[in-house]
C-alpha cells in the first residue's frame, strides 16, 4: 500500500431508533436501537432473511422505515454516506475510470488516485467486462472511496468472491478504513470475515439485534490464533442456535 | 497433402465454389438453350444489362429516388417509435395511457392498409411514407419500450445514490441500458423496410427500383428485372451492415458485440 499522508473526514456517528420495517404485514425490523460510534467498523451477522440487509439499506436510505428514525452524525452538514453492494454494479458501458467517476464533477484526477489505491490504476480505460469479479468490487471500492465517506455501508461485497480473493480484498477493506477513519457497517453471513474486521458484532434475528460484542482483538488480526478460534465459534454457536430453536 | 488440415486459402475459396458452380450451369444451360431468355436470362446478359443502365444513368436515377424513399420513411417511422418508445417506456401513467392502443393497432399488417391508403392519400410520394413509417414505428417502438423497462433496477438504484438523477441518469444509465434493445427494432426495421419499398414502389410509381423493375416486366426485359431483384439484395444488406456498424460502435463495452 502506498503512504498516504492526507487529511480525511472524520467518521460519522450513526444513530437508529426504534427502526422498524414491514412488507406485506410481516415485520422485517421490529424496534431496532443501534448506536455506532465514529470511526466504528461493525460487522452484522444473521441467518439470510433475518432483516440484517433491510437495515443497511434503510439507513442507507434506499427503504423508507415504516416507524423509527436513522441519524446520521451530529446536526449540520449531510455526511457523506456510501453503500457497497454485494454485485458491484458497474455501469458496463462506462470504462472504469468513469465508473469510479460517477457523480464526480471534474473528477477524474480523483477517480485516478482511488483507482490507484486499491491497486486498478492500470486497468482504468478497460471495460468492467474484462475485470474478474474481485477486481469488479476493487473499482466499486474505488468508486465509494472517491467521495470520502464519512459512513461506508457495505453488503455483502464480497458473498461472491472465491475464498483467496475475499482474503485480499478484506486486507484492503481495513487498510484503508485504518487509514481514513471513516465509520464502517458490514452486513454479512461470513462470521469469520466479521471476526477479522470487526470492532463489534451485531446477531440480528427475527428483526431483533439480540447480540452485540466487542471483539477485543489487536489488529491485524491472525485467523489462526486460539482467541480468534474461540471468538469465531461462540458467534458461530449463537447464530446456530436461533437455527435450531427456530 | 490428402491428410493435411484445410489450410487458410481453402477455408477461404471453399464456400464460394458451389455459387460459382450454379451460376456456370446457369451459363450453359442459357447458351444451350434449355432455358428460354422469357424465363430466365443468362448471367452475362444480366451483367450487361447492369453496365448499361449504370453507363446510360438511368440506374442512378432509379436507386436514388427509392434510396430516398426508404431513408424518408424509415426516419420518420423510427423517430416517432423512438419518441414514443421512450415516452412509454419512463412514464407509468403513459404507457397506462398509451400502451393498449399502440399494442391493438400493432396487430394490423401495414400492407394490409394499401387499399385504404391509395383512397386516403392516393399514389404518390406520401402514400409509400406513410406504408413505409408505419411499417418501420413498431418494431421500434417495442424494443425502445422493452429495452427501457428492461434496463437493470440495481443499476439505476446505484446510480440514484451516488447523486445522479433526471437528465444525468437518463444519458449515463436508463439509455445505454436500453440501447442493445433498441438496436435490435433498429435493424428490424432496416430490413423491413426494403420490403415494404418493393410493395409500395410495384402499386404504382414514376421512378425508383420498383418502377424499374415492372416497366421492364412490360417489355419482357428479364434481365432488367432480374437487375431490380439483384439490386434489392444489395440495399438490404448494406442496411444490415450499416446496423451491424452501429452495434459495433455503440455497443463496444459489450463482449458479444467485439
Amino acid at each position: 500500500m502506498p503512504k498516504d499522508n492526507q487529511d480525511y473526514r472524520a467518521g460519522a456517528h450513526l444513530d437508529v431508533r426504534s427502526l422498524t420495517k414491514r412488507y406485506a404485514g410481516r415485520t422485517v425490523l421490529d424496534a431496532v436501537n443501534l448506536r455506532i460510534e465514529p470511526g466504528e467498523f461493525v460487522a452484522v451477522v444473521g441467518r439470510s432473511g433475518c432483516g440484517k440487509s433491510t437495515l443497511l439499506r434503510a439507513i442507507a436510505g434506499l427503504e423508507l422505515p415504516d416507524a423509527g428514525q436513522v441519524k446520521i452524525g451530529g446536526g449540520g452538514q449531510k455526511p457523506e454516506t456510501r453503500m457497497m453492494f454485494q454485485d458491484a454494479r458497474l455501469l458496463p458501458w462506462k470504462t472504469v475510470l468513469q465508473n469510479v467517476a460517477l457523480g464526480l464533477k471534474d473528477g477524474a484526477e480523483r477517480a485516478r488516485a482511488a483507482l490507484r489505491s486499491v491497486g486498478l490504476l492500470d486497468r482504468a480505460d478497460d471495460w468492467p467486462a474484462a475485470l474478474s469479479g474481485g477486481q469488479r468490487q476493487r473499482v466499486a471500492l474505488a468508486r465509494a472511496l472517491v467521495h470520502e465517506p464519512q459512513l461506508l455501508l457495505l453488503d455483502e461485497p464480497l458473498g461472491a468472491l472465491d475464498a483467496l480473493t475475499r482474503i485480499e480484498m478484506q486486507q484492503l477493506i481495513e487498510t484503508l478504513w485504518t487509514a481514513r477513519g471513516f465509520t464502517a457497517v458490514l452486513v454479512t453471513h461470513d462470521v469469520q470475515e466479521a471476526v477479522v474486521l470487526a470492532d463489534r458484532i451485531l446477531l440480528i434475528e427475527q428483526g431483533r439485534l439480540a447480540l452485540d460484542l466487542d471483539v477485543g482483538l489487536a489488529r491485524p488480526r491472525a485467523r489462526g490464533s486460539v482467541e480468534f478460534g474461540g471468538l469465531e465459534q461462540n458467534v458461530l454457536d449463537r447464530v446456530l442456535q436461533t437455527h435450531q430453536s427456530a | 497433402m490428402a491428410n493435411a488440415a484445410p489450410s487458410a486459402n481453402w477455408r477461404a475459396i471453399a464456400p464460394w465454389i458451389v455459387p460459382l458452380l450454379i451460376l456456370l450451369g446457369w451459363e450453359a444451360s442459357s447458351r444451350a438453350g434449355w432455358l428460354s431468355t422469357r424465363i430466365l436470362p443468362e448471367p452475362l446478359a444480366v451483367a450487361k444489362a447492369f453496365g448499361d443502365l449504370a453507363v446510360s444513368g438511368e440506374l442512378w436515377t432509379h436507386l436514388r429516388v427509392s434510396l430516398w424513399r426508404a431513408a424518408a420513411g424509415f426516419g420518420l417511422g423510427a423517430a416517432l417509435g423512438l419518441a414514443l418508445g421512450l415516452l412509454n417506456g419512463s412514464s407509468r401513467r403513459a404507457a397506462t395511457l398509451l400502451d393498449t392502443t399502440v399494442q391493438m393497432v400493432r396487430n394490423i399488417p401495414a400492407l394490409a392498409l394499401i387499399p385504404l391508403v391509395i383512397l386516403w392519400f392516393g399514389i404518390d410520394e406520401a402514400a409509400k411514407l406513410f406504408l413505409l413509417s408505419v411499417g418501420v414505428f413498431f418494431p421500434v417502438y417495442l424494443n425502445t419500450f422493452h429495452g427501457i423497462r428492461s434496463v437493470d433496477a440495481g443499476l439505476i438504484e446505484m446510480a440514484r445514490s451516488y447523486g445522479l438523477s433526471g437528465w444525468a441518469l437518463y444519458r449515463d444509465v436508463i439509455l445505454p441500458g436500453a440501447l442493445p434493445s433498441i438496436l435490435v427494432g433498429v435493424r428490424f426495421s432496416l430490413g423491413l423496410v426494403w420490403v415494404l419499398l418493393i410493395v409500395a414502389e410495384t402499386i404504382s410509381a414514376q421512378a425508383g427500383i420498383g418502377y424499374m423493375t415492372m416497366n421492364a416486366r412490360e417489355f419482357l426485359q428479364t434481365d432488367v428485372v432480374l437487375v431490380g431483384v439483384l439490386l434489392y439484395a444489395l440495399l438490404g444488406k448494406a442496411a444490415d451492415l450499416a446496423a451491424r456498424g452501429l452495434e459495433r460502435r455503440f455497443l463496444r463495452w459489450n463482449p458479444a458485440y467485439r
